[in-house]
């Protein structure tokens, strides 16, 4: 049937699998398609969160307070850092909520492919979903934080601490975003590397611990000398921080470029992510 | 009909053992070295000193073409190793060709397991829907199909309780339902039908005939249940160390399966290990010489087993497969019940049936030898054996394949009635 074999040759393939996957083919149409699955791990990871935890949301609010007098007692009382004017706990309570949630995102999809591997060794979907999800569940984590954070602005406010909040707290949605970028970028990019060189996973929550010790959350950036700024912008979380603190308590030393810069960032480590993830989600299957 | 997967020397080579040992201190240190010009001092290198390239990969597929128009029902067959699994995962996407490629035309649903992704803390409600959408629907896809989901299913009333509650029968079902009711033009499916009751296992089959008889889709089937894949399959791949060995009719390539495995070996063998025990010989001791047993007589098994090294929780079993491969008889000893591997030294046991009632037909014996739930051997296809039913006659010739096995039983008329 040399007609059949003609017509066949110009079918339109749906899909083809070949061996190498171009770095930037990244197919974003797919990714949409899977938006349901997205939403519904977001669910199962809330309610599998909530269920299997003894104190439920409860603990997402003991972290940070308990954290928080750690803070307040060891920086605050015995190092005497300056909070620039801001009642110590608020201080780094603020710091806090907006790291915990960089922390997160970047810690939990850093072990996408290892704590996956079963599920991806059966099923294909995009595995980008898995990431994604990640970042969405842990807005549900800093929600209630952030909210505990509002509880302890607003009985400072009342006993008449020197803050300030002002209309500059409508740039809290970019600064998650942001964030979020980061978080995702790292992450993706962490965990497209352990499936290639597994010592990294270690090193990677001991990373995060000493990241945050240069990003500004247990010091003002107002206490680093001026020569030696440049050189903390270029770390994306400070900016974000010291943003945030400016919105919500009127202390903090940040400038639009520098933020500029730190955007700029977060999704350049964004971009190298997601491009490194695409790239190892085609062999994975074989590493494990 | 036109062609909705067509496979184009799809090769697929592993490396063995190397990856999850690799460290980035040694990469750095490779790196370093041959920026120095320096020679790299983590490269495999031979004992006189040649470097080494390609022992430590393995072909899993070697060059594999076909097309797959569409509402075929197709079967993948082959022994273990032979490369199924590995074809089904690239055709599933779940990993990439090394060479080669894959064109698909239309949506692929893999269902190389049943359940993937259900979690126990989630309703069967909540997990249809989890488990839907993994498997590639929309929501809104699984919305409309849920009622018919849960209906095949048959657990209605437990659709709001936590999966984790579940039976294993009750999880199976509710997972068999999700996945019956997926619609996807191409629907690769691998031996997960061998679990569940055998009344769900039949409504599954029938449900995946209808799927491609009445709507036009693809099925690709991979089992070792010869049973399954007759009924289910008009064409079949037949799969040998990687390589597509035929490719047409079912019968065809079943008859092929079967002749290339039927390996003779009526005493097995094997060296001692030095330090693991080992099963080193195995032998079926007939009622008729030449390996022939008669029904109705006493056969026996006997097993000479090397203990380098006493354990306490051994276990040796062995499973007799017809023709087919299909087992018909189990048979094992623990540790606990006669000392096997408590003492150093070798063992011989002897596993004595005094009445064989295996209806007639080639058989052979599937070794197993467990430590625990850590598995020391497992020995397919040995001790080959053929079941007569000499000195049994009946008006009847009796014919092969008629049943699987007899058992003694007399007739008698309860209650006879003289008018009618």
């Amino acid at each position: 049937m040399p007609a059949t074999e003609i017509s066949n040759d110009r079918t339109e393939w749906s899909k083809v699998l070949t061996p190498q996957r171009g770095w930037l083919e990244i197919r974003w149409k797919e990714l949409w398609d899977y938006r349901d699955l997205i939403g519904l791990l977001v669910r199962r990871d809330f309610i599998a969160t909530y269920k299997q935890t003894v104190l439920g949301p409860i603990w997402f609010l003991l972290q940070p307070i308990f954290t928080t007098i750690i803070f307040t007692i060891v920086f605050g009382r015995i190092a005497k850092i300056s909070t620039d004017a801001i009642p110590a706990p608020l201080f780094y309570l603020g710091g806090l909520v907006m790291w915990q949630y960089f922390a997160d995102c970047l810690n939990k999809t850093s072990n996408t492919f290892a704590n996956n591997a079963a599920l991806f060794g059966k099923v294909y979907f995009p595995r980008l979903v898995v990431p994604v999800s990640v970042v969405i569940t842990n807005l549900l984590t800093f929600t209630i934080q952030f909210t505990l954070f509002l509880g302890f602005l607003c009985f400072f406010m009342a006993k008449g601490a020197p803050v300030a909040p002002n209309f500059r707290i409508i740039v809290l949605p970019v600064l998650i975003v942001l964030m979020a970028a980061l978080g995702l970028g790292a992450g993706c990019l962490v965990s497209a590397l352990t499936t290639r060189y597994r010592d990294l996973s270690v090193a990677v929550s001991f990373g995060v611990q000493l990241w945050m010790y240069g990003s500004a959350v247990v010091y003002p950036l107002s206490n680093i000398a001026h020569e030696w700024r440049w050189l903390f912008v270029l770390n994306p979380m400070v900016p974000i921080i010291e943003a945030f603190r400016f919105a919500f308590l009127g202390a903090g030393v940040v400038e639009v470029w520098q933020l500029g810069i730190g955007a700029a960032m977060c999704f350049a480590i964004l971009f190298a992510g997601i491009v490194t993830f695409n790239h190892v989600e085609k062999t994975f299957a074989d590493t494990v | 009909m036109s062609v909705v997967i067509r496979a184009e020397n799809i090769s697929k080579r592993y490396r063995l053992g190397v990856i999850n040992r690799r460290m980035l201190y040694q990469d750095l240190q490779s790196g370093w070295a041959r920026l120095r010009g320096k020679e790299d001092p983590n490269r495999p290198v031979s004992h006189n000193g040649a470097r080494v390239e390609g022992d430590d990969t393995f072909w899993a597929l070697r060059d594999v073409n076909f097309d797959i128009t569409s509402g075929e029902v197709i079967g993948i067959i082959g022994r273990n190793g032979a490369g199924k699994s590995t074809l089904l995962k690239v055709l599933s996407e779940i990993t990439a060709p090394t060479s080669g490629a894959v064109k698909l035309k239309g949506r692929v649903a893999s269902l190389l397991e049943v359940g993937t992704g259900f979690h126990p803390e989630l309703t069967g409600r909540e997990n249809v829907f989890l488990n839907g959408t993994i498997l590639g629907m929309t929501k809104a896809e699984v919305r409309s199909r849920f009622d018919e989901i849960v209906a095949f299913s048959e657990i209605e009333k437990f659709i709001d309780t936590p999966v984790k509650r579940y039976s294993s029968g009750m999880y199976v079902r509710l997972a068999f339902a999700v996945a019956a009711h997926l619609r996807p033009e191409i629907l690769i499916v691998d031996e997960v039908l061998a679990v569940g009751d055998a009344a769900f296992q039949k409504r599954c089959m029938g449900k995946m005939e209808q799927v491609a008889d009445n709507e036009g889709r693809t099925v690709i089937f991979v089992s070792h249940n010869m049973q399954a894949v007759s009924t289910l399959t008009h064409r079949c791949l037949l799969m040998n160390d990687g390589r597509v060995t035929f490719d047409g009719p079912t019968d065809q390539a079943i008859g092929q399966y079967l002749r290339e495995g039927a390996v003779e070996e009526h005493v097995y063998v094997s060296p001692p290990d030095g330090e693991e025990p080992r099963i080193v010989r195995a032998e079926v001791v007939t009622s008729e010489p030449a390996y022939i047993q008669s029904t109705g007589k006493t056969m026996e098994v006997r097993f000479k087993v090397h203990v380098p090294r006493a354990m306490r929780d051994a276990a040796i079993s062995f499973q007799v497969m017809n023709a087919y491969e299909q087992p018909v008889m189990h048979l094992w000893v623990f540790d606990s019940g006669l000392p096997l591997c408590q003492e150093t030294g070798t063992v011989e046991l002897v596993c004595k049936v005094p009445k064989l009632r295996l209806y007639m037909g080639k058989y052979t014996l599937t070794l197993h030898f467990v430590a625990g739930s850590r598995r020391l051997q497992m020995v397919e296809r040995v001790c080959a054996f053929e079941v007569v039913l000499y000195g049994q006659s009946r008006e009847i010739d009796w014919q092969p394949g008629a049943c699987a096995y007899l058992e003694e039983a007399t007739w008698s008329a309860a209650e006879r009635t003289t008018s009618c």
